[in-house]
């Protein structure tokens, strides 16, 4: 009987043996595939389990966290959310992140490994750190007054640091409150509704992801072509541009909105806007020279980011000569979002080199102790520091005496060029007015701000519709917001 | 029957021992003070676990840590007492192992009381735990000989009748037909017909063995089948299962019954027949049983498809964020109280508690776990292969075999490695039948233990040989 009963006894072991595998195959072995499976719910739960790190403006947190006491524990709250939206994004526990929430989601949900002051440690102990915090690069005085100077009107705003790339305003209107919609009851989902089925789109952020044709406004980018490919040696010698001109091969003819554009230097054709002079200056460089120059302001790159993707603006690379000219004026299938316009601005002010834009400037841990700080980075020459500094001259020449007056600030430098982007099917569209700019103290080497103002549904008097009057003088706040004037 | 030690056996070599032996009587060590080390061990593993849970939650020591402490050192100080008073020589492992597990599904029970508040199973938990002790006191004290409980063979077999026979009449709960309630308090029958069902079988067993020994014909050269009449007792109980199967749904009790029972048959004959025909029949019966009953088909659908509600949209069933909780918990676990074992929902305190401490301590802590069991086995083996009559070892086998299969279908039940049945794991399970039950079957282990290690004087009624060699069956 002793002999059967250790037989027994082995089978029990056996059965231990069983379970003892079978537990390496849950816990260990599938572990992996149990923990991502969207059905479990831990990943949730831990990540609202603690209060989310917080997002900074201007040394400010602008983000906080509530203690809902639910299963979700920590919700998401904004101050001032309608404001930062287009900086900060979402992050909800319906409708998850997007912008820097998303950008920096590991740091500030606490998983990036690099907020562990012992990573092994943690491993071992499960321990899970606590949120860290994220800097943005947005002054609040430049980002309240594109804000208020948009006024809720459809548009955007965005302006930059030309010598760093450093966003300093990113406005989108109109805007929403990301704090709205952070949970997950029934007044989250009706808010989210509620501004998915809006016609205004406040959940599109204009300034970086939606793209506008330039119109007016990319003729700095075709001056810089013109004078980098030396087509243009003298901006003060008279061009050999007809009134109106006839598109090449076309029967339709360009025509300007003022006079004096007949055969006019660059400078005056510049100051006021001629289309002709700068339909026929694009043909006249050439397709391939025009899409060297679009490309190194940053046109055609899907990449751009800051990090939060950026959409692609869009200089064509297959054109006949008549689609060339129009492009060359913002027009025809020419696309570009609010930051790639400023880039343009702050590349003009930089002296030529144009800087990647970044919006997050440190990231640091709960305790302040920085993780990463985001370095400057060029995204290459955009053109000759002399082509530079004749755009320069031309820019200023718009808001002193051009189209652009209205962007004027006493004991300051600025420089800008206007737009008024046709759109829609048979250009019948309310036209987008443009204006973009750039600002030094007079007398200062360096211009410490770079903006790009779009306004879309802008008044209703068509003559008024015009980068000068609607968008001009949101530049101009902006402009005085960074240099405190 | 006098079983009793002459007092002077303990102090050993034979000096002034009242009746004549044939050898001289070696001291048998009876490692009382290993035992009270062990139980002090256990109580200070279960107040730490119960404190880490606090600080784990609320960064602050538990309101009733120290009560908690105390009552459980009170419980083991009684236990050793007891043990110490009537069972000097018991195993000194059996008692702190089971008073480690209690103790850990107390803290278990506690940490899940936390994500229900309005429903507090702990302090219940102690009362029946308390209850279930004092009962091992009862039995530890009052049974001086476990071979009086062979007397009562066909009385415990009727009472396990009885037992599972009555719940058929109340109605089911969760499915499945073995509650008793009556008005807030209910209890599970059949857990008592456990222990009921293993003196039966031993009993009979002990008894009947030469005769079911007797083989009828010979399969392949080796397989020794049993005849035809000695079939009969295997295919009642079969049948008894299989009703109760049928009857109550409950597939966990049906399975361990027929379980034990093989594993006793196999032991008291020692045929390899017997197994086989018992696979074969579980088999079949498991077979037939599952397509007729829609409510153990779908346990079986979800062992092997336990995921499927995801993919069907309607999220993780229940063994989805049982083995979502293991896995959580991976190698070494969150640590207490910082798991979401109750995700798992409805049974997460009793049939899926096992889950709680795959979490939140690992797949280390669920092996140390799986150890305790095993080594409460092992010791209950041990007393089956050192005591010296044939209902004893029977009955240690029986009783140390409920627990394995126990834990066994449990929890690989709750881990997919076989389809889930309704058990409670053994003393971590919320559940006043099942601690009650458990600690009666712990009593009667030890019981055994110590009538095997005891050094006994040799007597007539026995009608037993002495050992030639000194009696320490500890060491066999």
């Amino acid at each position: 009987m002793i002999r059967h009963i250790r037989h027994a006894a082995v089978l029990c072991l056996l059965l231990l043996v069983a379970l003892l595998v079978n537990a390496t195959r849950v816990q260990v072995v599938n572990s992996g595939s149990y923990n991502g499976n969207p059905a479990n719910r831990r990943t949730v739960l831990l990540r609202y389990g603690q209060p989310r790190g917080d997002i900074l403006v201007g040394g400010a947190t602008v983000t906080g966290s509530r203690d809902t006491g639910g299963q979700l524990r920590y919700r998401r709250t904004y101050r001032d959310g309608p404001l930062y939206a287009p900086v900060t994004g979402y992050a909800s526990q319906t409708y998850g992140t997007t912008l820097l929430e998303n950008a920096a989601d590991a740091v500030l949900s606490g998983t990036d490994p690099r907020l562990a002051a012992f990573p092994l440690w943690n491993a071992i102990a499960r321990e899970r750190n606590p949120g860290g915090r994220v800097r943005s690069t947005v002054l609040p005085s430049a980002q309240q007054a594109a804000f208020s100077g948009l006024g809720g009107r459809k548009g955007a705003v965005a302006a930059v640091e030309p010598a760093t790339g450093r966003i300093l305003a990113l406005v989108s209107s109109p805007s929403y409150d990301p704090g709205s919609f952070a949970g997950t009851g029934a007044s989250d989902v009706a808010a989210w509704q509620r501004l998915t089925a809006s016609p205004d789109q406040p959940l599109l952020n204009r300034a970086i992801r939606q793209t506008y044709p330039p119109g007016s406004a990319f003729k700095v980018v075709t001056a810089a072509a013109a004078l980098d490919s030396g087509r243009i040696t003298d901006i003060d010698a008279a061009t050999d541009s007809p009134d109106p001109y006839p598109l090449p091969n076309t029967a339709t003819r360009l025509t300007n909105e003022s006079g004096g554009c007949s055969n006019a230097t660059l400078r005056y054709a510049f100051q006021v806007s001629c289309n002709t002079v700068f339909g026929k200056l694009g043909d006249d460089v050439g397709l391939p020279e025009m899409v060297r120059t679009a490309r190194s302001f940053g046109f055609d790159d899907r990449n751009l980011g800051i990090p939060s993707g950026v959409s692609e603006s869009v200089f064509d690379t297959s054109m006949n000569a008549a689609q060339l000219a129009l492009s060359s004026i913002g027009q025809y299938d020419t696309r570009a979002t609010p930051l790639q316009m400023a880039m343009v601005a702050a590349a003009v002010a930089d002296g030529g080199t144009a800087m990647r834009p970044y919006l997050i400037d440190r990231e640091t841990r709960a305790n302040g102790s920085v993780i990463a700080v985001t370095r400057p980075n060029a995204l290459g020459r955009a053109m000759s520091s002399r082509t530079a500094s004749l755009l320069q001259r031309m820019m200023l020449d718009v808001v002193n005496q051009g189209t652009g007056t209205s962007a004027r600030i006493p004991g300051v430098d600025v420089g800008g060029k206007t737009g008024t982007a046709q759109h829609g099917v048979g250009n019948m569209g309310t036209p987008y007015a443009w204006f973009i700019s750039w600002a030094r103290p007079t007398g200062s080497g360096t211009a410490p701000v770079a903006v790009a103002v779009v306004v879309e549904d802008a008044a209703a008097n068509r003559a008024d519709i015009s980068g000068g009057g609607n968008a001009a003088p949101i530049a101009q706040a902006v402009m005085r917001a960074v240099l405190g004037r | 029957m006098s079983h009793h030690r002459p007092p002077g056996a303990a102090s050993g070599a034979g000096a002034g021992a009242p009746r004549p032996v044939l050898v001289p009587a070696v001291r048998v060590p009876e490692r009382r003070g290993t035992e009270a080390a062990l139980l002090a061990a256990a109580v200070l593993i279960s107040v730490y676990g119960y404190v880490n849970v606090g600080l784990a939650r609320h960064s602050s020591v538990p309101r009733g840590a120290a009560e908690y402490g105390a009552a459980l050192a009170v419980l083991a100080a009684v236990t050793h007492l007891a043990v110490r008073w009537r069972a000097g020589y018991a195993d000194p492992l059996l008692l702190p192992i089971a008073l480690l597990l209690n103790g850990l599904g107390l803290v278990l029970i506690y940490r899940l009381d936390l994500e229900t508040p309005g429903n507090a199973a702990a302090p219940t938990q102690m009362v029946w735990s308390t209850l279930g002790i004092g009962l091992f006191v009862a039995v530890v004290v009052l049974l001086r000989d476990h071979r009086v409980l062979a007397r009562y063979a066909y009385v415990s077999m009727a009472a396990a009748l009885v037992l599972m026979v009555v719940p058929i009449f109340f109605p089911a709960i969760n499915g499945a037909r073995i509650w008793i309630r009556l008005g807030a308090l209910s209890f599970q029958p059949g857990e008592f017909a456990k222990i009921l069902l293993a003196v039966f079988f031993a009993a009979y067993l002990a008894a009947n063995r030469h005769a079911l020994a007797y083989t009828g014909r010979t399969l392949f050269g080796r397989l020794r089948l049993p005849t035809g009449r000695a079939l009969g007792p295997i295919l009642g109980v079969w049948a008894a299962s299989i009703g109760v199967l049928v009857l109550e749904t409950d597939l966990g009790t049906s399975l361990l019954f027929f379980g034990v029972f093989v594993f006793l048959l196999y032991v008291a004959t020692g045929r390899t027949g017997w197994i086989v025909i018992g696979l074969l029949l579980a088999a079949a019966g498991a077979y037939a049983v599952s397509t007729v009953e829609p409510h153990v088909h779908s346990r079986v659908d979800n062992w092997l498809h336990p995921f499927a509600s995801i993919a069907a949209g309607q999220g993780a069933g229940q063994l989805a964020q049982s083995l979502f909780a293991f896995g959580g918990g991976g190698l070494l676990g969150t640590g207490l109280g910082r798991g979401h074992s109750i995700l798992i929902g409805f049974a997460v305190k009793s049939d899926f508690v096992l889950a709680t401490p795959g979490e939140e301590l690992g797949l280390t802590g669920l092996a140390a776990i799986f150890l305790l069991y095993t080594l409460l086995v092992a010791r209950g083996y041990r007393a089956g292969v050192a005591v010296r009559d044939p209902f004893g070892r029977l009955l240690a086998v029986g009783l140390a075999s409920i627990v394995a299969l126990q834990v066994f279908v449990i929890a690989g039940g709750v881990m997919g490695l076989i389809p889930l049945t309704g058990m409670a794991m053994p003393f971590l399970a919320q559940g006043g039948s099942s601690v009650v039950t458990n600690w009666i079957i712990v009593a009667l282990l030890v019981r055994l233990s110590d009538s095997a290690r005891a050094p006994r004087p040799l007597t007539a009624d026995t009608g037993e040989i002495a050992a030639v060699r000194p009696v320490e069956g500890d060491e066999r």
